[in-house]
């Protein structure tokens, strides 16, 4: 088990430039199931002599029952594709665009609002289940390692560093979930937490927040009501000057509770294991899953 | 996009609100006639992208046409510093001259987009002229809120309700909502990312106008707004800011840091930077050189963050993905090289062709030190701090 992607994956991958071609050909060089490709003037065609390109999302779906679609085009496009492919009944959109104007994704969310559909993103790395080697997104592959603890972050390579010590001490990883770096989301911290609870694989969980928003509050509110498994969390951007944004578009601390401090207290009062920097993360789960 | 208070006000007039007579003036002579189009009474106010104005002396009263020509002479040409700027303040290129206004009663009005609710969010107190974080925090209960629907936006009947619930004074209501309605409509069609009117004033005669404002434009929206993007102003921001624009990196100057940081994505450099805290020291940047980033694109962060006369170390921290760390390695020999800078690095490098981007380093003649990961880079960056290798 997993959350989100494993081996009943076919992935439909949407805008096929340089960026969108060379993670689409990373996605299939791991392991994972490209089924269809998407792209307005090369219908016909093949991706790397192998996937079906086709003209619309509709399309591709119809002809291949891909089942999730991965998003690549430029982010002033951005919104009209998640509502193309929520429209054509994909069930789990993955958004990598970076850059989405706020008010696209006001009317995203609300649109997508009880259509079946699930978002994930925009501007994130995508989602990993090293399990059944399904990569969708554009995570390097090579530092996972199957496992039996969850991660879900704002952030891609603060993403990767945690990943990355978790492998090297053997820890390895049931489903690896970015929600994106965005004040406006398809998905939040709860909702993957949710999945996670309920994912039999999954026996910890590591949450990597950043200043900004209260979507860590949420998440310790979740963890100390309903979360049955350890947490081991860390808060970046304490050393961040109120009022600044720190490249996310969400991170910005805009008052108490945007706060690093007052997002670490939280989760600490809901029973979370705090990792106090960045670079303890590993040790902190090493040290939870010997009990 | 931060804009003028003179651009701002030309934008809402563009919507239908009402604003003040004013002129935007770049010399004292300009300054002159246009107080004297206003009988010689006026109000001078600098043009900065920061608040704080009044009290940092850039926004005075005149009682004569000479007087705003003096006021405006010692303005423009000057850095204002506000509470709100740098210690080296900001530039005045230009001051707005505005005709006294007969204000009756002060107001206040924002609007957002609320992250947590999904959807533009307004504020509205009667107590204008006050920080209204200010309102939020001593008199909750005078606070005006309303979250609007995130796909058909603002009804009118909710535009009244904020009218009445200010005290708008009964006959100046119905123009009092449609200025509501017009500010909406400004706020979505420029994809603002704020709005915010303060003071909105009840004149003696009960017009209701905007008499200050504030409006910011999604940097990510810009390319649907050519006509705005020509209203930015570089000058504004600092010299390194404005380079780290142009080289398309994200670059926020810290104060009281010595150690400046250079990562690729926003939460690993938020996360090198708390970091430079267990070295005992502050980060004296935050630096996303971004996913796609070239070897000179490298370079130029490289030189930005040295350039910055606060930091005496450097930590590089790449997770090479979308960037391959070879090139990273390429640029931070380049900048080094192109700089001359001679202050220590400490080189942390994962993921993609880490091994040559390390080889790179190490071959180089750079001042550079290695750690393994991120807990290894805090006592090795407190190391080269006390002047150690």
């Amino acid at each position: 088990m997993s959350v989100l992607v494993d081996g009943n994956t076919r992935l439909l991958v949407q805008g096929l430039g340089r960026e969108g071609g060379y993670h689409a050909s990373a996605c299939r060089a791991y392991g994972t199931n490209m089924v269809a490709g998407v792209h307005p003037n090369r219908p016909g065609m093949k991706f790397e002599d192998a996937v079906p390109i086709f003209e619309t999302v509709k399309d591709a779906v119809a002809e291949t029952q891909a089942n999730v679609g991965l998003i690549f085009v430029p982010a002033s496009g951005a919104a009209d594709a998640i509502i193309e492919q929520v429209n054509a009944g994909l069930p789990l959109v993955i958004c990598i665009s970076e850059g989405v104007p706020v008010q696209d994704m006001v009317k995203v969310r609300a649109y997508i609002e009880g259509s079946g559909s699930r978002l994930i993103g925009p501007n994130c790395p995508g989602v990993i289940t090293p399990g059944t080697r399904t990569k969708i997104g554009i995570m390097p592959g090579a530092i996972h390692l199957p496992g039996k603890v969850g991660v879900v972050s704002r952030s891609g390579t603060l993403t990767y560093e945690a990943v990355d010590q978790l492998s090297t001490r053997g820890i390895g990883q049931s489903s690896v979930v970015g929600i994106g770096g965005d004040p406006i989301n398809g998905t939040t911290f709860v909702d993957v937490l949710e999945l996670f609870a309920a994912d039999d694989e999954t026996e910890a969980v590591v949450l990597l927040g950043e200043i900004g928003g209260t979507r860590e509050q949420e998440a310790a509110e979740f963890i100390a009501d309903k979360l049955n498994k350890p947490v081991v969390s860390t808060i970046v951007g304490q050393s961040a000057p109120p009022g600044r944004r720190m490249g996310h578009a969400g991170a910005i601390v805009t008052g108490p509770s945007a706060l690093a401090s007052n997002k670490i207290a939280a989760l600490r009062e809901a029973g979370a294991h705090i990792a106090e920097t960045p670079a303890d993360i590993g040790e902190v789960m090493a040290a939870v899953l010997a009990g | 996009m931060k804009l003028h208070e003179y651009q701002a006000r030309e934008i809402l007039a563009r919507f239908g609100v009402p604003v003040p007579n004013a002129t935007y003036a770049e010399t004292p002579e300009a300054a002159r006639a246009a107080a004297e189009s206003f009988g010689g009474k006026a109000v001078v106010k600098a043009q900065v992208h920061a608040g704080g104005r009044g009290l940092a002396g850039g926004v005075k009263l005149v009682s004569s046409a000479d007087e705003a020509a003096d006021v405006a002479k010692s303005l423009i040409g000057t850095n204002l510093v506000t509470h709100q700027t740098g210690p080296t303040g900001a530039p005045v290129n230009g001051v707005l001259v505005a005709e006294l206004t007969d204000i009756k009663t002060e107001l206040y009005i924002s609007i957002l987009v609320d992250a947590e609710l999904r959807t533009p969010f307004i504020m509205a107190s009667q107590a204008g002229g006050m920080d209204i974080e200010k309102v939020a925090e001593e008199t909750p209960e005078k606070l005006i809120r309303l979250a609007t629907d995130p796909v058909h936006g603002l009804w009118p009947y909710q535009a009244r309700d904020i009218a009445i619930a200010l005290g708008i004074p009964p006959k100046s209501v119905r123009s009092a909502s449609a200025l509501i309605m017009n500010l909406f409509k400004l706020f979505t069609e420029t994809d603002a990312t704020l709005v915010e009117i303060n003071p909105l004033v009840v004149t003696g005669d009960d017009q209701v106008i905007a008499l200050d404002s504030k409006i910011d434009i999604e940097d990510d929206a810009l390319f649907r707004h050519p006509d705005l993007e020509k209203l930015a102003d570089p000058a504004q921001d600092g010299e390194l800011e404005r380079r780290a624009k142009d080289a398309g990196l994200a670059y926020v100057k810290l104060d009281d840091g010595s150690v400046g940081c250079m990562v690729n994505g926003a939460g690993l450099a938020m996360a090198t930077m708390d970091i430079t805290l267990r070295a005992g020291t502050n980060p004296a940047n935050f630096l996303d050189v971004g996913g796609g980033a070239q070897e000179d694109k490298i370079a130029e962060a490289f030189k930005i963050i040295v350039d910055d006369p606060d930091v005496k170390a450097v930590l590089v921290n790449i997770f090479g993905g979308i960037l391959r760390c070879d090139i990273a390695a390429r640029g931070v020999v380049q900048g080094a090289t192109e700089s001359g800078s001679l202050l220590p690095i400490v080189a942390v490098m994962r993921g993609t062709n880490a091994e040559e981007g390390l080889k790179i380093l190490a071959d180089s003649n750079i001042n550079v030190t290695f750690a393994d990961n991120l807990s290894g880079a805090a006592p090795t960056v407190a190391r080269v701090l006390a002047g150690g290798n």
